[in-house]
């Protein structure tokens, strides 16, 4: 797929554990030279681990936009899924997204935009260069994770579009295609499909928008919504859009899915907020994965998920317990 | 021997009840295994909690089932289960109020949770209205309470429905797993309905 080259002027990763080294970082600490051998060639042994096998990417770390707090290990963000597109059970996507494929993948673009047409990914992706953004995800179900991810800003994405003045607003749309997604098949779906998600013009343009196509360094598993997915970290989680296949700049707010379904407990904005709570559930903390029976990894929820200062400014003024 | 002398046999029965109860502590073994196993993912407090209302649903559920099994069948042996059955419902509900408190909540933010959350003040009646059936589900109790006991027990109608609406208030978007359910507990109750009328179905009226 679209494996692009390191620039000679882009210095390679050097703060990044390889995932076969973090993973097994007890045996690693333990010492043995033979297995510290081992597992300091990535690619040998990693690749047995991963799930999905993925390609290596060649991507720049950005510090400045990445958290030093724990990774979730690559295990849980590859088995533990909400992509109801595959079903509702949070092994399903990890089960059954290996019946998707994608590879080609083409993004129809359309609107109030300069450039629409229907793009294949990698041209698309061709003239940017991959980073590395290790962004904390918080579930609107309360749990949290911190995963590196790799991939462009979305400004510079949307911005080859050309938007014009009257977009004020991005559309996006996961692929519907029955056949591939076994979720969408199901008779008790409440779900009217496709997945669709919106932003305001001003939220996608934030710098911390990110279209990520990998993770630990490696293609996006389909179950983390390969090939292209939004990564959206001061929003709950279902705000992030998986599988891509349709950008749409419009004067109009677009309709999201949850708040289709249930416009009471998901709003348009799903800021992460722990002053506002899920009708069902309160938002003031947050399991941080993977946790554990005896030993529950709780913390508190921060307001933006932490990321107030680079996006508080965007809702200025506004009544976030009316806009939530 | 035939059917009718073998099926009333002490020794069938009692491999008959053993049998029942290796298959209600099948959720709980299970569970037990996938802890050990470290096999429940990396939110291993939600997947117990959800577990163990599952099996307290589905347990209420195959209590309620002994009776009509017995009408259909004619073999009394159902109904040498259904206290063990009912007991197992309320041990499972029990753990998964303790699993909820313990793991989902962690004890805090409990006013809020029991005042606000129509799903929880569901669980929580079902739950509630559970305990004194438990409570007098002795032999001694039975002969205290004499017909009011069958009264009192009709509770366990209310208790499906309102366990039953607890679960379906949690769909997010599929609700395949709750119309399952819901189809057996609504063909579970129709079925007395037309056996007994109304009457027979409401708590605290002879009938």
């Amino acid at each position: 797929m679209f494996i692009k080259k390191r620039p000679s002027w882009a210095l390679p990763s050097c703060e990044i554990t390889p995932e076969s080294a973090y993973l097994n970082r007890r045996q690693f600490m333990s010492g043995t030279i033979a297995v510290a051998a081992g597992l300091s060639i990535p690619g040998l042994v990693s690749a047995a681990q991963l799930p999905v096998p993925g390609e290596a990417l060649d991507f720049v770390a950005m510090p400045g936009y990445s958290t030093d707090e724990e990774k979730t290990p690559l295990e849980d963000v590859t088995q533990y899924n909400n992509f109801y597109e595959f079903g509702t059970g949070k092994g399903d996507p990890a089960r059954y997204a290996n019946e998707m494929t994608v590879d080609p993948w083409s993004v129809v673009v359309e609107g109030e935009c300069g450039r629409p047409g229907k793009y294949a990914l990698e041209d698309i992706l061709k003239p940017h260069e991959y980073q590395e953004r290790v962004y904390r995800l918080r579930c609107v179900e309360a749990w949290s994770m911190v995963i590196p991810w790799i991939g462009v800003p979305l400004a510079d994405v949307l911005q080859k579009f050309e938007p014009n003045l009257r977009a004020r607003y991005v559309y996006f749309e996961t692929l519907y295609d029955p056949d591939q997604m076994r979720g969408q098949r199901s008779l008790f779906s409440t779900i009217d499909w496709p997945y669709q998600e919106g932003l305001r013009m001003d939220e996608a343009m934030n710098e911390l928008g990110f279209l990520a196509v990998g993770l630990y360094g490696k293609t996006m598993p389909n179950q983390n919504g390969a090939p292209i997915r939004l990564v959206l970290p001061w929003k709950y989680g279902f705000k992030s859009i998986k599988s891509i296949v349709k950008i749409r700049f419009q004067e109009q707010r677009p309709k999201t899915t949850w708040e289709m379904i249930a416009p009471q407990e998901y709003g348009f904005y799903a800021n992460v907020n722990p002053e506002v709570d899920h009708p069902r559930w309160s938002q003031k903390r947050e399991r941080r994965l993977p946790s554990g029976l005896l030993s529950p990894n709780w913390m508190e929820t921060e307001k933006f998920n932490g990321y107030a200062e680079q996006v508080a400014h965007l809702y200025k003024g506004m009544d976030l317990r009316k806009y939530y | 021997m035939t059917w009718s002398g073998w099926s009333g046999h002490p020794r069938f029965l009692l491999v008959f009840r053993l049998l029942a109860a290796l298959l209600a502590s099948l959720p709980l073994l299970l569970l037990g295994q996938g802890i050990f196993a470290r096999s429940l993912g990396p939110d291993p407090g939600q997947a117990v909690t959800e577990s163990l209302g599952i099996a307290a649903l589905q347990l209420l559920i195959a209590t309620l089932a002994m009776t009509p099994l017995r009408r259909w069948t004619g073999w009394g042996g159902w109904i040498r289960i259904r206290r063990m059955l009912g007991l197992f419902a309320f041990f499972y509900a029990v753990l998964h109020v303790l699993a909820f408190l313990q793991f989902v909540l962690g004890w805090t933010d409990l006013w809020a949770t029991f005042t606000k959350r129509p799903y929880i003040v569901a669980g929580a009646l079902s739950f509630l209205m559970l305990v004194p059936l438990a409570l007098t589900s002795t032999k001694g109790m039975m002969k205290r309470l004499g017909k009011h006991w069958k009264q009192l027990h009709k509770l366990v109608y209310p208790i499906v429905v309102v366990a039953w609406i607890h679960f379906v208030w949690q769909a997010r978007s599929d609700v395949g797993e709750m119309v399952f359910y819901g189809v057996l507990v609504l063909f579970l109750l129709a079925v007395r309905w037309r056996w007994g009328g109304s009457r027979s179905m409401i708590p605290f009226v002879r009938g």
